[in-house]
């Protein structure tokens, strides 16, 4: 893959925060990552953990009472975190698109498909009509959905799950963006359509360079797709490497955890092993290292909230006791007591 | 769909048949309209011969058939107080009914719907809250109350428009006498459409403002929002189109609310409509123009019902009208 000097999104310490009556939630707290050309980063952490509002914070559609309150989104060097609503509005669907989670939620019920697809080109281009409608007609020829001309009259509620995420990815498409913000987009599909997915998915991104960044809490699904991977815990990326060398060889505490709760063969008939507790409540986060309530490797530094350390080259730790390599089985396995 | 409608129109007929039994006999029971119709002086015989004259004097199910023998030929009797056919005094009076209605649906959906998408955009906002507490005052204040207010306001104090009836200037459009082609007639209309327009205002106002809550918030809004469509075509075309199911909805069935039920607003503002006609018919005991009347209105708001059901279909794609077991 082509990897040209000027990253196409670079986000810097970036601080989304919701000002609610209950107190400031601080859903994005200090996250930094690089996209390139044509790659694909995982973003990975459990719910709540901050990576969907990282996403919506990229797009420029942080609902009140939300607010990037700190850090910047560089698109290609310019800086567009809190950037005026009409530059938003032109880089939205045009230059940066997203996909949602939902796909049964994400089409507007009462409009026809091709009305949803024009006007997405529309909004960005003086073309007409018939030619957006063309266009649109290709992109849905391009996700795989047969029949594009009859289905383009169509309304969603006579699509499948699958086919309107294709839908949605084939309207993601539509501009040729840059950037692909995909947020779980496959979690909602059964496994043979989000393997379709994933593979059409992959393949286009190779086609056109388009960069991706993959919102998910699933950790195989990240293993295939992505080049690198930030695990996020509590608003934070606590673990940033490739993915290969992250997924075979983690060393936070919190990415260990996670890795080893996934099943697979080796472990059959073995009780799963999971991380005990549940994620804190961003309200009310325990003082220094988010993840010390329910890490087994606590420590006296925990109390210090830790900073970005590189235990092993080109990786980005936040942990005062990393994992070493080789070490993983001095990480206990919690007893399951449910 | 048409399978849909002729089943409609069966299911209609049976319900204003059932309609036309329980108005005639509500109506049989409330009181002998002899004791009204007969001049105090007449004697034993002449009264009997009025009587006679009426039908009055057989027993009530042999009255109910020959009503539903007349009616089946669109006679629905005269009225005892006009010598009129009563469908005829009710036809003549209908229009401006129509029309009070007619306008008083336009203020409604005019003003009510941007206000509750406005309000529904910016809940938090001040002018939100003030546009809500509006509504809280335009249906609990009572109709009557706010009218002579109005009347108090714009007619005695300021002087800028008529009281009282629909102005001079009628003017026909296909055989309907209408007041609405002149200013003259705009200007009566205004005060008494406004008056009979609060209530539906005020819900719809707050049925929109509820709807754009909930719609703003679904993902396909903000996957609108994701493609880079200008918040104009978001809200009139996304949020709007998805709000408009429940409103019209209601509308289709305040409609009939309004002419059934502009009674009050047409007597104060002294309205030549079927309302006033139904007050006074009511009062002088006028029982064929009383169950006329109801008639009518039963056929209206069967006619509404059908027509929202076709209008839902054409809103939400989703909505297949064969299906509906209505």
């Amino acid at each position: 893959m082509a990897k040209s000097d000027v990253p196409t999104l670079e986000v810097r310490n970036l601080q989304t925060h919701f000002f609610t009556r209950a107190g400031e939630v601080k859903a994005v707290n200090d996250v930094s990552f690089t996209v390139r050309p044509g790659e694909v980063l995982g973003l990975v952490g459990e719910s709540g953990s901050g990576k969907t509002v990282t996403g919506f914070s990229i797009m420029g559609l942080v609902d009140e009472p939300g607010r990037i309150v700190g850090g910047e989104i560089l698109y290609k060097g310019e800086n567009i975190a809190n950037a005026p609503d009409e530059r938003m509005r032109r880089l939205r669907g045009n230059n940066i698109a997203m996909i949602f989670q939902d796909p049964m939620m994400t089409l507007n019920p009462v409009l026809r498909v091709d009305t949803q697809m024009i006007e997405a080109i529309q909004a960005h281009e003086n073309v007409s009509r018939d030619e957006a409608w063309e266009r649109s007609r290709a992109a849905l020829e391009q996700v795989g959905i047969p029949a594009a001309e009859e289905r383009l009259k169509s309304y969603p509620h006579q699509f499948s799950g699958g086919m309107r995420q294709r839908v949605a990815i084939a309207i993601a498409l539509l501009n040729k963006p840059d950037l692909i913000v995909a947020d779980e987009p496959t979690t909602a599909l059964d496994v043979t359509i989000q393997g379709q997915i994933l593979y059409e998915v992959q393949k286009l991104c190779e086609e056109t360079g388009t960069a991706m960044i993959w919102i998910t809490h699933d950790l195989s699904v990240v293993a295939g797709l992505a080049d690198e991977i930030c695990v996020m815990y509590a608003g934070k990326v606590v673990e940033h490497g490739t993915v290969d060398d992250v997924l075979d060889n983690p060393t936070h505490p919190y990415t260990h955890g996670l890795i080893s709760s996934v099943p697979s063969r080796n472990k059959r008939g073995q009780p799963l092993s999971q991380i005990p507790g549940m994620t804190p409540s961003l309200l009310n986060l325990p003082k220094g290292c988010p993840f010390k309530t329910r890490c087994p490797r606590v420590g006296p530094d925990c109390d210090i909230e830790p900073e970005i350390t590189h235990p092993v080259p080109a990786r980005d730790v936040r942990c005062h006791y990393p994992v070493a390599a080789g070490e993983a089985a001095a990480v206990p396995t919690p007893e399951v007591t449910a | 769909m048409t399978v849909f409608i002729i089943r409609r129109l069966m299911q209609a007929a049976l319900v204003v048949l059932v309609m036309s039994f329980l108005v005639f006999s509500g109506v049989f029971l409330v009181g002998d309209p002899t004791e009204i119709l007969v001049a105090d002086d007449a004697d034993q015989a002449e009264r009997q011969a009025i009587i006679e004259s009426l039908g009055l004097d057989k027993p009530f199910h042999i009255q109910y058939l020959r009503f539903l023998q007349k009616a089946a030929q669109g006679n629905l009797g005269e009225s005892f107080v006009f010598n009129e056919p009563a469908l005829q005094l009710i036809m003549d009076r209908l229009p401006a009914t129509m029309e009070l209605a007619v306008a008083a649906l336009l203020i409604s959906v005019v003003l009510g719907i941007p206000l509750g998408v406005i309000a529904g955009l910016r809940p938090e906002a001040a002018y939100s809250k003030i546009i809500m507490t509006g509504s809280i005052l335009g249906f609990s204040l009572p109709t009557f109350w706010v009218g002579i207010m109005m009347i108090i306001l714009f007619s005695v104090q300021l002087g800028w428009l008529p009281s009282t009836g629909r102005g001079d200037e009628i003017h026909y459009v296909l055989g309907f006498p209408t007041s609405l082609l002149t200013l003259d007639g705009w200007s009566h209309v205004l005060l008494p459409a406004v008056n009979l327009a609060l209530f539906k205002l005020s819900a719809v106002t707050r049925l929109a403002r509820a709807g754009t809550r909930e719609v703003v918030h679904q993902d396909y809004v903000k996957f609108a929002r994701a493609k880079g469509l200008t918040d104009r075509r978001v809200i009139f075309v996304h949020v709007l189109k998805n709000i408009l199911i429940p409103v019209v909805t209601v509308l289709g069935l305040e409609f009939g609310g309004l002419v059934a039920f502009s009674v009050v607003t047409e007597t104060i503002f002294a309205w030549p409509g079927i309302g006033k006609l139904l007050i006074d018919s009511i009062g002088l005991l006028d029982r064929p123009v009383i169950v006329a009347y109801l008639m009518i209105i039963v056929l209206l708001f069967v006619f509404l019902n059908l027509a929202v059901d076709i209008c839902y279909s054409l809103l939400d794609p989703r909505v297949r009208l064969q299906d509906i077991k209505a």
